[in-house]
């Protein structure tokens, strides 16, 4: 059956007053307190996207427009409902309150439309469901997008911690350190200690301080890596410290049997610093103030 | 024995394991376990997480706040449908390891906790159950 596309698309430009009126009002009465009380809720600009909404949306609705917006038909919605998720999270809005804006646009649409139906019985009867059932896929469009964005942050900042987790420092000529904190599953591990070793070739450094005050955990997998990287570094012509082992760390990897035999070990790094200067055969004294 | 709070944990990806150690740790906590009992099974948790994601295929483990006489305690249950271990006497030795690790996890586990038993035959996937008990202090 031929849909009246442009029937609906009509009434919606002749009522997009009315229809703007209606959506803000449900709008609002949907806010939620959070929204209220934060003062997010910007009335301007509700209109304004609302109307650039209504807008895009007319112009999809052409004779034989499939009503899936996947389709090519629909790219220019899709852009902009992109970018509006993307607006509305860096705003600061809950993926919830994201898909309210759509959501709410059903109500005064169907109300216009099931009013306008009287006089075009015969036209209208379908294209009011299926148009309704066209706003929910709007209003998972953007949630999609919503969570999308908020998922690339996510990874973007997991990148920016993995390499912000690897600062080997030159502490002095020839003394490096590299303190680990937190959690060290293997990917972060490996990245971790792949830079001690390249930090060793560029400085050519030959004592290497790896300090564990900050992890919490030591299980076979990350003693492991550490031996690793113990291995590699003597490869290298350096030789490594560990040091902040904490007693509950010490006593746990007794119970669970890894032992870092010949590696020297520190209770923390001030230690570990004083150890690698004797060795690099730097005295350290202090001044004697003479009166 | 009173089973006081349960909850199941996926255990398929590296994120599991982490979220299986910070979960036991905020458990341990709220039974005021000591910083040495707490690390102890953070990290039998960790080794036991990783052998149902590296060797088991992907699991679960089921974690479980208990009580009994007046004592508290945590019972840890991880659970796969993977391969199995045919000789679960040889796994359970120091040392031994078929995946290049370093062969203590098993071992290691089991010293690190109250009780331990595991269970698994080949093609019949394996279930470890841990539990860390409260010491009560009489004063
Ligand atoms: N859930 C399991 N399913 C099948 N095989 C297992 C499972 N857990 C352990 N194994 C077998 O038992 C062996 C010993 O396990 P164990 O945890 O002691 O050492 P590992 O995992 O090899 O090394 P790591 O010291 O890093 O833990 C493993 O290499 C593996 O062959
Ligand atoms: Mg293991």
């Amino acid at each position: 059956m031929k849909r009246q596309k442009n029937l609906v698309a009509t009434m919606i430009i002749e009522h997009e007053g009315e229809l703007l009126i209606d959506w803000l009002e449900e709008r609002s009465r949907r806010n939620t307190n959070l929204m209220f009380n934060s003062g997010l809720f910007n009335k301007e600009e509700f209109e304004r996207q609302a109307s650039d909404l209504l807008k895009i949306f007319t112009k999809g609705l052409k004779e034989d427009t499939v009503l899936d917006i996947a389709t090519d038909e629909w790219a220019e919605m899709r852009d902009y409902l992109s970018e509006l998720s993307n607006d509305k999270a860096a705003k600061g809005y809950s993926a919830t309150e994201t898909a309210i804006f759509v959501f709410t646009l059903k109500k005064p649409l169907f109300k216009l439309l099931s009013r306008e139906i009287q006089a075009h019985p015969e036209q209208l009867t379908n294209d009011v469901w299926e148009i309704t059932a066209l706003i929910d896929q709007l209003g998972l469009y953007i949630t999609e997008r919503f969570i999308k964005n908020r998922e690339e942050i996510i990874a973007r900042q997991q990148d920016e911690m993995l390499e912000l987790s690897t600062p080997v420092v030159k502490l002095w000529e020839g003394i490096l350190v590299l303190p680990l904190i937190g959690t060290l599953d293997s990917t972060r591990t490996q990245i971790v200690l792949e830079s001690l070793l390249e930090k060793i070739a560029a400085t050519g450094s030959n004592i290497a301080i790896i300090d564990i005050t900050g992890v919490s955990v030591i299980d076979t997998l990350v003693a492991q890596y550490l031996l690793k990287a113990v291995t590699a570094a003597r490869l290298m012509g350096a030789e490594c410290i560990i040091s902040g082992i904490s007693p509950q760390i010490a006593q746990t990897m007794v119970q669970l049997g890894v032992r870092f035999t010949d590696v020297s070990t520190k209770a923390n790094l001030s230690d570990a610093f004083a150890e690698a200067l004797k060795r690099s055969g730097v005295v350290v004294t202090k001044r004697q103030e003479s009166f | 024995m009173d089973v006081l709070r349960a909850r199941e944990v996926p255990l398929t990806s590296e994120y599991d394991i982490a979220r299986a150690r910070q979960m036991v740790r905020a458990w341990a906590l709220e039974i005021s376990l000591g910083l040495v009992d707490q690390t102890k099974i953070v990290t039998a948790a960790s080794e036991l997480a990783r052998n149902t994601v590296v060797h088991g295929g992907g699991g679960a483990m089921f974690l479980e706040l208990i009580s009994s006489e007046q004592r508290k305690g945590l019972r840890l249950t991880f659970k796969d449908n993977g391969p199995g271990i045919p000789d679960i006497q040889v796994a359970m030795e120091d040392g031994y390891t078929t995946g290049g690790g370093l062969g203590l996890g098993l071992s290691g586990a089991k010293r690190l906790v109250n009780e331990f038993v595991i269970k698994s035959a080949e093609g019949e996937g394996t279930e470890v159950i841990l539990i860390k008990w409260k010491l009560v202090t009489h004063d």
